[in-house]
């Protein structure tokens, strides 16, 4: 992978830089949407959800720039090598930031439902908990993909497997409140959507890790087993 | 550097040196290039991918002080062995050049004065390899009323289209392609282009171009080539998506100055 800066037009330099810069900054505000969804949802912040609900068209509005960006960078300039893969990727991680960004307002839209529910005495722990391993792995995919650093990628993506284990332990949880108290059932189904949410954008952020994979090696790593993965990235010469 | 494209090559290129006078112009070369595909050389201007091309054919045999060692090997004979007879080696490996070079004649004689060289054939065998050649290069639908035109009055297109007809009628085994489509408009190039891919199913195409684009649409593998020295050669597919040489990934991404 090539520093972006060396291309002999500067024009070309200031439009790869921008795309990636603007990744970076769609990245940042969809980890604000997260945070906001699963606080609004833990303190019942009926406002707070609605506001992520209508921030949501600013983050499909990024993800239709960015992607006319990339058109015209690919009309143009027909991009080769490390470039071309720049402009793939970058197409494709604001395809999971802007899914990412749905699954946000989807839990938004939870806590708005939930705000109106009694609530549990555990004021939502473990949605908190999901929540925080979620966020804390797509901030390391978006860190991967800021330093063009395979492997930081490949632990980001490693983190799904406990998110997946998380979401099971809640799931657990649910179902037992549920066979205790079949008057919680409308209530937590809502819980568990809104865990359901979090544990997609586990999967997004891994996608993320892949294509930042894709870009510094070249090789593509989707559809593969999380060991292969290592194998090629961790194992493989630096390239 | 060397590379292997298939495994029965065409032409096998093994230690392969070459001398303007002085200057070392190609240095330790040794590749494959694949039976009935195309390969494509790139690399900035001077870096030898031309002179390779034109050792393909001994073109450089014209010029005193010029001097090739090492082997080329054409169906695993060696061509730069001097008792090779240059006429029979260029009838086998045809040459187009940048710019079209039609004779001063008519576009059937364009065509039909090489042929005579190697063959004698009737007029009706002749009027027949004169059309099959000018269909091959898609060039017989435009000029087949007007074969008795002079060939200098067709656009810039259609002369080098009458150019690789005038290659092929011969027959050959090999097509060199010398940046055959940079002096002329992108319609025509993409005839050119679109040419290129329906001949490698009966020749060996090899192919210099400044275009990085058209060395990527049009061909099987590419050679990336600096000062004289062959630094990448491989899958073309691969050398444009994930090229494994810093210098040919500076070089086709624009980075190179």
């Amino acid at each position: 992978m090539e520093p972006i800066h060396t291309h002999i037009s500067r024009q070309f330099n200031a439009e790869l830089e921008d795309i990636r810069t603007r990744v970076l900054q769609m990245g940042g505000l969809v980890e604000r949407q997260i945070e906001r969804a699963i606080e609004s949802l833990v303190k019942g912040d009926v406002n707070l959800g609605e506001a992520v609900i209508v921030d949501d068209t600013k983050v499909n509005g990024m993800e239709v720039s960015i992607d006319e960006e990339c058109n015209q960078i690919i009309a143009k300039r027909q991009p080769a090598a490390s470039d071309l893969r720049l402009v793939v990727a970058v197409i494709k991680t604001i395809t999971d930031l802007e899914r990412i960004g749905d699954e946000a307002e989807k839990i938004a839209r939870m806590a708005v439902r939930l705000a109106q529910e009694e609530r549990p005495k555990n004021n939502y722990m473990e949605i908190q908990a999901l929540g925080n391993r979620v966020q804390q792995m797509l901030r390391d995919a978006l860190n991967a993909f800021a330093r063009l650093d395979a492997t930081a990628a490949v632990h980001s993506a490693q983190e799904d497997i406990k998110v997946d284990q998380d979401y099971d332990g809640v799931m657990r949880q649910m179902i037992t409140f549920m066979m205790e108290d079949p008057r919680t059932i409308t209530r937590m189904l809502n819980v568990i959507w809104a865990a359901r949410a979090l544990e997609r954008i586990g999967d997004h952020a891994s996608n993320i890790c892949e294509y930042v994979i894709y870009l510094v090696k070249g090789k593509d790593v989707r559809h593969i087993s999380l060991e292969q993965i290592e194998k090629e990235v961790l194992g493989g010469k630096n390239s | 550097m060397s590379g292997t494209a298939s495994p029965e090559p065409k032409i096998s290129v093994r230690n392969l040196n070459f001398h303007y006078g002085k200057f070392h112009a190609l240095k330790d070369i040794n590749l494959d290039i694949a039976t009935r595909e195309v390969t494509a050389f790139i690399g900035p201007s001077g870096c030898g991918k031309s002179t390779l091309l034109r050792v393909f054919n001994r073109m450089y045999a014209l010029y005193p002080n010029q001097v090739a060692t090492g082997e080329v090997l054409l169906d695993k004979q060696n061509i730069l062995d001097r008792r090779q007879d240059l006429h029979r080696l260029r009838s086998r490996v045809g040459m187009v050049f940048q710019k079209p070079t039609p004779f001063p004649m008519t576009i059937y004689e364009n065509i039909a004065f090489g042929v005579r060289l190697h063959e004698h054939m009737g007029k009706g065998a002749m009027d027949d390899r004169v059309e099959a050649a000018l269909r091959q290069a898609a060039l017989w639908d435009e000029v087949k009323d007007k074969l008795r035109q002079s060939g200098m009055r067709l656009s810039g297109g259609q002369q080098q289209r009458l150019c690789i007809a005038r290659a092929i009628a011969v027959k050959p085994e090999v097509l060199l392609l010398d940046e055959p489509a940079s002096a002329l408009d992108p319609i025509s190039t993409l005839k050119i282009e679109e040419l290129i891919y329906e001949l490698r199913q009966n020749y060996t195409i090899v192919i210099v171009t400044h275009n990085m684009q058209q060395a990527a649409r049009v061909s099987d593998y590419t050679a990336f080539m600096y000062l004289g020295e062959m630094v990448e050669f491989g899958d073309t597919n691969a050398i444009f998506t994930n090229p494994s040489q810093k210098q040919t990934e500076d070089y086709i991404t624009g980075r190179y100055g």
